[in-house]
């Protein structure tokens, strides 16, 4: 678990932060003034930042950016589960899959 | 990195601060890896934007680049743990989109996906199939028979001599388009003959009844019969009885591939026709001695 205090992220504002947390963008643990992060959270925060400064999406189309973003990434996870579990089928039930998809 | 940053950034020599500030920006909107997750060329384009932008985003930095002091190499930032390995992996499950998170793959979604997946690479286009009915000489002699598809073209398909019911003819390239430089697909087309009047075939034979008269058979004639492939004038001997069998040699199905050709089975059938006095006084005074027809039913 990090604290605000560790994070390092250059030019991140708690207060700013605050706001992510209570908007649902980032789910921090803990509670309002100790919150406590996990290394997924600090990627997100870096991730929400770049997106606020770097690449100066707004405030109001945030929410949309993140949303679609998280699809995205749920559909890649998914995806990766599938092609795992497609990859230890015998050679012959892929094939066959293969052909289907050619159709 | 060897290139030039202000090339990379897309800049003039003597851009302003804010120039460049902007140029990187519209880049990365556009390469971010996070943005682009899965795809290697962008992760490697954002690179060197980042690169550049380091190094010409930092006045000092820029200054001494401009002076020759250093040169681009060496600036590439190594990149931080993006969003994207903990997205890409369970870690990410916690910013799910479903929130119910954990393994709730929803597989509709999942099946649409694997059409990125896999790898991608010419592909033939796809077989198209077509029924077509063919008259029994057709199939059996062979012809040319133009279709026309559902999409208003047309295809010339050749009937090949000795064609079966059900066979399928493959017209190569002759299906839908080929996908990414891949060869066409073909047409498939499936055979159907229809029955004939007096022919009938089996195998490469073809069998007909060819009725004969009383007096044909009685003194025999030379009568003419058609045949699959034109009339031929075939002897009846005197004294033929209804359903003797004769063979045309040659005269079935035309050889074709490895079949030689096939024979034209004729059964004679004896008619009586219209019976007139004559014939019934004539038969009336006539007898055939020790002849009994139902000898083997005995």
């Amino acid at each position: 678990m990090i604290a605000f205090e560790s994070l390092h992220i250059a030019g991140l504002d708690e207060a700013e932060l605050m706001h992510w947390i209570d908007a649902a963008w980032v789910r921090a643990r803990g509670v309002r003034g100790a919150w406590q992060f996990e290394e997924v959270d600090v990627a997100r925060i870096q991730l929400i930042h770049t997106l606020r400064h770097d690449l100066e999406i707004g405030e109001t189309a945030m929410p949309v950016v993140l949303s679609l973003l998280d699809q995205l990434y749920e559909m890649r996870r998914n995806s990766a589960r599938l092609n795992k579990a497609l990859a230890s089928l015998p050679p012959e039930a892929r094939q066959l899959l293969l052909a289907k998809l050619e159709r | 990195m060897a290139n030039d940053p202000y090339k990379v950034l897309g800049v003039k020599k003597g851009a302003s601060a804010e120039e460049i500030r902007s140029a990187y920006r519209k880049l990365a909107k556009k390469h971010h890896p996070d943005l682009n997750p899965g795809n290697k060329q962008a992760e490697e384009s954002f690179k060197a934007i980042s690169g550049a932008y380091d190094l010409l985003g930092d006045a000092e930095k820029r200054a001494k680049y401009d002076r020759g002091e250093i040169d681009a190499s060496g600036t590439e930032r190594p990149q931080a743990q993006g969003w994207r390995q903990y997205a890409e992996t369970g870690p990410g499950e916690r910013y799910s989109y479903s929130a119910n998170g954990a393994g709730g793959a929803d597989f509709e979604d999942l099946f649409a996906n694997i059409f990125t997946q896999r790898p991608r690479g010419p592909a033939k286009g796809h077989d198209r199939h077509y029924s077509l009915d063919v008259s029994f000489l057709e199939a059996v002699s062979g012809g040319t028979r133009r279709i026309t598809l559902p999409d208003g073209g047309t295809l010339d398909v050749k009937i090949p001599p000795g064609t079966e019911e059900r066979d399928i003819l493959r017209l190569r390239g002759k299906g839908d388009a080929g996908v990414r430089g891949g060869p066409a697909g073909d047409a498939l087309i499936e055979i159907h003959v229809a029955p004939h009047k007096f022919y009938h075939r089996i195998g490469q034979n073809v069998h007909m009844e060819v009725p004969i008269s009383l007096k044909e058979a009685v003194l025999g004639a030379k009568v003419t019969i058609p045949t699959p492939a034109g009339e031929v004038v075939m002897t009846v001997r005197p004294g033929t009885e209804s359903g003797t069998e004769m063979r045309l040699r040659g005269r079935g199905v035309p050889a074709h591939g490895k079949h030689a050709a096939g024979d034209l089975h004729v059964k004679l059938n004896v008619m009586v026709g219209p019976v007139d006095e004559k014939l019934k006084i004539f038969l009336e005074g006539w007898e055939q001695p020790g002849f009994n027809p139902r000898e083997g039913l005995k």
